[in-house]
């Protein structure tokens, strides 16, 4: 099974709780603050942190979906 | 039968507990009328799942301009009745916070980190050199924040007495006249409005100067009475909120000090989760946040009718028993927590990435500095801040 991370861009407000949670995983862009993945499928080792991530986002822009 | 609408805010049983209302409201009437301070009504919504849906909801904003939304203070000029309020409300308000959010990302915040923990250690020489008792909020609380956001803003810190004046005016619930806060209002204006002339004059490497440039830039991103706005909204909301929220934060954790504080002291690794604990718990964050309701819509079953003011109390959704296990506690290794306590949605705060990284090293140093830390006075006799739409305790008085 895969993990992927998705990021609903538009929905972003750039809280950056993402990038406090999971920085291995999650950055800003400098202009904007916008999300960026790192790692769009995240190394088993950073998947907690991920999933906490998500749970976190004000904004509820990130989502995880299993393939 | 309008004098059964309970009146709003409830009064809290201490400064650190939660008025009764909110666990009753949450189990046997979710939206429910409150009278405001100003006598107006309003609905109070208090369930976790709904204040977040609220807010995440584009449609509806903190604007209060319309002449049939509430009054939610008993003067004008405050920060939610204000003509500019529009300016972060409306369709403008995507373009506005993508251009003010590269200066709060993770990035530019940690890089404040070093001169944050140097400020800490300064007020908390400062605060040692008094002796003991002390008071951890007028030491610490207070002008820690100030000092941070005068600075990523470019403003002169000496004028911080001013500053605190003119936020408590703009956060007014009803302990200024209209005379009053009319007068801080003018004055905090001519202030801003000199200060960004001076700016232009003598540009420095600072968040107004940059700003200045964008409206000089002409180019219809920024006006130079929406800079004004900014600005003071930014030392508005960067200060009083954080500033109250050091004080509290410390006053929970010495509450109970051998399950909290001396936890902290032997594991540092649990100064994040803590930080966020506490601002789940607050109990007096605010008066919560308002939500004009332009078009009808259902809340937790109950029809809403266009032309309501909602407000969508933060507190209460963050001790929501359905969300949260042993809701009430304090736990320190609360992970993942995604309290409300920043909002939720396109609204959710600004500089919450900033007030984190405030929080957590204030914790980080005061824990190195005065591992000792205790209140001097029992948790009771501990007074909340009223008349604000922020809350906090008056005077934390601890030892070491
Ligand atoms: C512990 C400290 C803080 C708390 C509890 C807090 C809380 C909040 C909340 C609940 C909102 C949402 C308002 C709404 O949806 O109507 C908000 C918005 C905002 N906060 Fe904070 N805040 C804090 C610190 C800060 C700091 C340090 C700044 C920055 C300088 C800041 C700037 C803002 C701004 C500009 C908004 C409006 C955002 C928008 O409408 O897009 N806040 N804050
Ligand atoms: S936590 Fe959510 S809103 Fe914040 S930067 Fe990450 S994706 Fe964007």
């Amino acid at each position: 099974m895969v993990t992927r991370i998705e990021l609903d861009e538009p929905k972003c407000i750039a809280a950056g709780q993402c990038v406090m949670t999971a920085p291995d995983v999650f950055d800003q862009r400098d202009e904007d603050g916008v999300a960026i993945i790192l790692e769009p499928v995240p190394a088993p080792e950073h998947l907690d942190a991920v999933r906490d991530a998500v749970a976190v986002c004000p904004a509820a822009a990130l989502q995880l979906i299993e393939t | 039968m309008t004098d059964t609408v309970p009146t709003y805010p409830f009064a809290r049983p201490t400064a650190l507990d939660p008025p009764a209302e909110w666990e009753q409201l949450r189990s046997e009437c979710p939206v429910s009328k409150v009278r405001m301070v100003t006598g107006d009504e309003a609905l109070l919504i208090t369930r976790y799942n709904d204040v977040r849906e609220l807010l995440a909801d584009p449609r509806f904003t903190h604007s209060l301009t319309e002449a049939g939304a509430a009054q939610i203070s008993t003067s004008e000029d405050g920060i939610f009745n204000r003509d500019e309020a529009t300016m972060t409300a409306g369709p403008n308000h995507q373009r506005w916070r993508r251009m003010m959010n590269k200066s709060f990302t993770v990035k530019r915040v940690n890089a404040m980190r070093p001169r944050i923990a140097e400020i800490a250690n300064q007020l908390i020489d400062e605060l040692i050199a008094g002796g003991q008792p002390g008071d951890l909020q007028s030491a610490l609380g207070f002008p820690l924040p100030v000092f941070v956001i005068c600075e990523l803003l470019g403003v002169d810190p000496n004028y911080r007495d001013k500053f605190s004046h003119w936020s408590d005016a703009m956060l007014n619930l009803d302990k200024f006249s209209q005379a009053e806060t009319a007068k801080a209002a003018m004055e905090f204006q001519e202030f801003m409005v000199q200060h960004v002339l001076d700016k232009r004059a003598a540009p420095g490497d600072d968040l107004l100067s940059e700003l200045a440039a964008i409206v000089d830039s002409q180019d219809g991103r920024m006006t130079e009475a929406e800079l004004v706005y900014t600005a003071q909204g930014l030392l508005v909301a960067g200060h009083e909120t954080t500033a109250n929220m050091i004080g509290k934060m410390v006053a929970m954790l010495l509450a109970d000090r051998p399950n909290r504080w001396d936890r902290l002291v032997a594991d540092r690794g649990l100064i994040n989760p803590a930080v966020e604990e506490t601002l789940r718990l607050d109990a007096s964050s605010s008066i919560d946040l308002p939500r004009y309701i332009s078009e009808d819509i259902e809340i937790a079953g109950c029809p809403i009718k266009a032309g309501t003011t909602v407000m969508a109390s933060l507190s209460s959704g963050n001790r929501d028993e359905t969300v949260y296990d042993d809701a009430a506690e304090l736990r320190l290794d609360r992970v993942p927590n995604p309290h409300l306590a920043f909002g939720a949605g396109p609204h959710s705060c600004l500089g919450q990435a900033l007030a984190r990284t405030e929080l957590q090293v204030t914790l980080t140093v005061l824990l190195d500095r005065l591992p000792t830390l205790e209140l001097a006075v029992p948790v009771e006799e501990l007074r909340r801040r009223t008349g604000l739409i922020v809350g906090g305790i008056e005077e934390v008085p601890v030892r070491w």
